[in-house]
């Protein structure tokens, strides 16, 4: 086990490297460089732009150099270097901030879960809250409902939630609530009231949500057809001892191992949602970095969120160990 | 297909049984013909309601997009100036004022073009960015998965491998990324952006429909009618194409319901992204507007008329929803074992 995980963990490093090589290879193909074409500031004259380019390495090769005195001293291998000590390079549009510092840095005086990353990972938290708190109560009823009307109604939400994209749920809540009833402002500009949230986090959720209902009917349905159950029934233990102690216990072992990587997918996949309700996320910072071709942005958010997933992966490997005692790793 | 059959009657309805029996029995069980896989496939699918209305809403789609130009009222290009932001042809006074006609029966945008003939040509352009990828996937993911499974060794570890660090990047941002940078090169200009996004979605999901053959592959290959065709002395490419493939069909279609919809989804974001379809200003091309770029249009203008943003929302959402339930209705009707 303990060699597995380490493998496991190891693993992480290539995947990594790899995932940044594809994305420093794809966003070099773009035109563009981090000085020009900023149309809101002073254009930047070309000895200016030698010299920017000389202080942030950009005028060095792109992956090996052969001419230095270093091979790996080249825009990628630097690159990956301050990335692993946590410097993401210069944001291309907003001049004289660090990516990181865009991503993870609050306002001032504020804690350092005010800052944009801080703002997805909350709305992904509640979202995920949100889907856990309605989702697992259905999977079990519908479970031990098998097959009445209360079954199917679950099933066809969850069908409803788990292929409707959660833009196109957010486009019927904004028209519906904002437009026609007129509940909700459009574009909000005031998040610190927590009521604000809901609905984003509920457009958010609702896929997990029906996915986790899913996922709960399931595996509760397997474990009602074992044959420890039988047992408990026939020496003779009520029903609510059956349900809580032997059938939830075993049901909930992979809802619960998906939360990680359910988190990891809110986050990372918030961003649509974080720019049609205008929240002030990470999420939402992506698409403007999108639109502006603000590259270093792109690619430093990018390497963020697959980490992010990665890593939310790794802990469903290292839960499943600890969780099921069935699971051997060879 | 006589061989699916055969291989497969564990999972289709009883056989008759041998003529060993008294002959008053042997009438009897002649009574019902032998049927195959796929014909007790067929009729498990259309007895399931969900998956017809599905395969209808898909059916009535593909029509839509095929024959676009002649069903769309108007040019989708074509601006009728001073007819700008008209609502719905029901609603009598939106919030600009203005009535509705039943000229244009979802409005107009804001340069006066008709949303429904922007609508019917989006069709066209989520058919097949759902279709062509979908058809790639399948004959580089199967080929490369039957030789996985089939033979292992390095080509099977390499799959896995690249199959780790695909499932590491998420695939939504890998196609940004693809889409930001290469969209002004030669490739991403091919087809209006189309092509790029082609390329895109089959790089990416070619590793999953890979791993899925290969699974069936491993399974299958342990069973007796391939050893029975191995000791007859068959090649191994009849086996694989005789014996293995036709067995993997149905897990393959199954998967192949759940690939179209998620292409459709992900031209939409992108399109939303302004990642897309390039919009086409010439009304000779085949593909003008997509829902994407629809969504991304609808939604600087979502007080003034909200049909803009609400019409391919729910195209995409029936569309999507449909693809899912027919998917489901196969995955039942193919291997009922499956079943939940």
């Amino acid at each position: 086990m303990t060699t597995y995980l380490i493998r496991r963990v190891l693993w992480i490093i290539p995947v990594m490297l790899l995932v940044a090589l594809i994305t420093f290879t794809l966003m070099h193909q773009a035109p563009g460089g981090p000085w020009d074409r900023d149309l809101n500031r002073r254009q930047v004259d070309a000895s200016t732009q030698e010299m920017l380019n000389r202080q942030f390495g950009l005028d060095k090769p792109l992956f090996f150099n052969f001419e230095g005195e270093h091979i790996l001293d080249s825009q990628f291998f630097n690159y990956i270097g301050n990335a692993v000590q946590g410097d993401l390079g210069p944001s291309y549009r907003q001049r004289g901030r660090m990516v990181q510092d865009v991503l993870f840095e609050p306002p001032k005086n504020k804690p350092i879960w005010d800052s944009k990353f801080g703002y997805s990972m909350r709305l992904g938290l509640l979202a995920l809250t949100m889907a856990a708190i309605f989702g697992i109560p259905l999977g079990i009823l519908a479970a031990l409902k098998r097959n009445t009307i209360f079954d199917y109604s679950a099933l066809f939400i969850s069908t409803i939630g788990i292929s409707v994209p959660s833009f196109v749920l957010a486009i019927f809540l904004i028209i519906v609530l904002a437009g026609q009833l007129g509940i909700l402002k459009i574009i909000q500009r005031d998040w610190s009231n927590p009521a604000a949230w809901l609905v984003p986090a509920t457009v958010l959720g609702f896929g997990t949500f029906a996915y986790i209902t899913r996922l709960t009917r399931s595996s509760m349905l397997e474990v009602m057809g074992q044959d420890y159950i039988r047992t408990a029934r026939a020496k003779g233990l009520g029903g609510r001892v059956i349900i809580t102690r032997h059938m939830l216990r075993n049901a909930l072992i992979p809802v619960m191992t998906i939360m990680g990587p359910a988190l990891a997918g809110l986050v990372t996949g918030s961003f649509i949602i974080e720019s049609m309700f205008g929240f002030p996320g990470s999420g939402r910072e992506y698409v403007l970095a999108i639109s502006n071709r603000d590259y270093s942005m792109i690619m430093g958010t990018t390497l963020i969120y697959a980490l992010l997933i990665v890593l939310a992966n790794l802990t469903v490997d290292i839960m499943y160990g600890f969780l099921d005692p069935r699971i051997k790793v060879n | 297909m006589t061989t699916v059959a055969q291989t497969h009657s564990t999972t289709g309805k009883p056989t008759p049984k041998p003529p060993s029996a008294a002959p008053g029995d042997l009438a009897q069980t002649l009574t019902r013909p032998p049927r195959s896989l796929w014909r007790d496939a067929w009729s498990r699918l259309i007895r399931n309601k969900a998956a017809v209305l599905g395969a209808i809403i898909i059916l009535f789609f593909v029509f839509v997009a095929i024959f676009a130009s002649s069903l769309a009222p108007h040019n989708p290009l074509q601006i009728h100036s001073g007819q700008g932001f008209l609502p719905p042809m029901w609603v009598e006074k939106s919030a600009t004022g203005k009535a509705g006609t039943p000229e244009f029966p979802l409005g107009t945008d804001n340069l006066g073009r008709d949303v429904l003939s922007r609508v019917i040509y989006g069709a066209r352009v989520s058919m097949v960015v759902g279709f062509i990828p979908t058809i790639i996937i399948v004959i580089v993911g199967v080929t490369i998965g039957l030789t996985a499974g089939y033979r292992g060794g390095a080509i099977d570890n390499l799959l896995m491998r690249i199959t780790d660090i695909v499932y590491a990047f998420p695939d939504l941002l890998f196609f940004i990324i693809v889409m930001t940078a290469l969209r002004n090169t030669a490739i991403g200009q091919f087809l209006n952006g189309l092509f790029l996004l082609f390329v895109a979605l089959a790089l990416v999901n070619w590793v999953g429909m890979a791993r899925l053959v290969r699974g069936q592959v491993l399974a299958l290959k342990e069973r007796d009618f391939v050893l029975a065709s191995q000791a007859v002395g068959s090649p191994h490419r009849r086996i694989m194409l005789r014996h293995i493939l036709p067995n993997s069909l149905g897990v393959i279609i199954v998967a192949m319901a759940f690939l179209i919809p998620g292409a459709i989804i992900t031209e939409a974001i992108l399109g939303y992204l302004g990642l897309g379809l390039r919009p086409s200003t010439d009304p000779n091309d085949i593909f003008i507007t997509s829902w994407g770029s629809l969504l991304l249009e609808g939604q600087a203008a979502i007080n003034n008329q909200p049909w803009l943003l609400l019409a391919p929302a729910i195209c995409v959402a029936l569309v999507v929803l449909s693809f899912n339930f027919l998917g489901d209705g196969l995955r039942d009707a193919l291997d009922p074992r499956l079943r939940e």
